[in-house]
């Protein structure tokens, strides 16, 4: 995705800035519908024990929000935390740090998804 | 004469330590304060699933750490940041949008956001110690 000055200049540095400001956008979007779902969930079933949570955990609309919110959020938090590192940090460690915070987030993401799943399947 | 000046470093701009803060300031950098935070609390988002999937035994070992005081002061930090941040972001949406610009708005918007994640958090807790009883 390019912005339509750019575009018409033919000019830009690495082509995909705009892709990613607005992909932080869409997926801040996207979270504020699915994290007020959750706290609002968590309101109810903080203090419920463990069949109870699980049971919730279990519903179909519960499964499908969490997966559809983990996504999102580290998806999110990839493109915040970029951004940050980009910022502050000026020295050779930028680079393998991005490249941690980015295996990072997909490891925690997978990790949360497949934990979902398990409780899903489960029975 | 010029030889015996001592050889100074002059001062970078931006040099942000000797600005008074301002709301606009503050609200700016607590919105980048509190994604990282967040960033954190993720990571426990993962830890609390990770441990309702392996078992009862794992998951009652980290409930009862966040139903421990210690635990609930984490979990309050982790719902007043979570709320700046959604009221923040929602502020930077309509500035992304081209609304709200003018001064004496960027000045209402950000007390708007102080005071909704205020008392979202406080609407939140209270709700969830309701549900307690």
């Amino acid at each position: 995705m390019r912005s339509p000055l750019g575009r018409a200049l033919g000019l830009g540095s690495a082509k995909d800035g705009v892709e990613q400001w607005w992909l932080e956008r869409v997926t801040a979007i996207a979270l504020v519908p699915l994290t007020l779902w959750f706290v609002a969930s968590l309101v109810v079933h903080m203090n419920s024990d463990y069949a109870t949570a699980i049971a919730w955990l279990q519903t179909p609309r519960a499964t499908t929000l969490m997966v559809l919110l983990l996504t999102a959020l580290f998806w999110h938090t990839a493109l915040g935390l970029q951004v940050v590192i980009e910022d502050y940090v000026h020295s050779g460690l930028k680079f393998p740090l991005l490249i941690a915070m980015r295996f990072g987030c997909f490891v925690l993401a997978v990790a949360g998804i497949l934990a979902v799943l398990r409780i899903c399947f489960r029975g | 004469m010029a030889s015996s000046t001592p050889k100074r470093t002059l001062p970078l701009s931006p040099n942000i330590q000797i600005y008074r803060p301002q709301l606009t300031s503050v609200l700016s950098i607590a919105n980048r304060i509190t994604g990282v935070v967040l960033s954190i609390y993720a990571v426990t988002l993962v830890a609390w699933l990770i441990s309702a999937a392996a078992g009862p035994q794992a998951y009652s070992t980290v409930h009862g750490f966040i139903r421990s005081s210690f635990g609930q002061i984490l979990l309050f930090g982790c719902t007043y940041s979570f709320f700046l941040h959604l009221c923040g972001g929602i502020r930077h949406l309509a500035w992304d949008a081209g609304y709200g610009f003018e001064l004496r708005t960027i000045y209402a918007s950000g007390w708007a956001v102080l005071a909704m994640s205020a008392a979202l958090t406080l609407i939140t807790w209270a709700a969830s110690i309701g549900s307690a009883r």
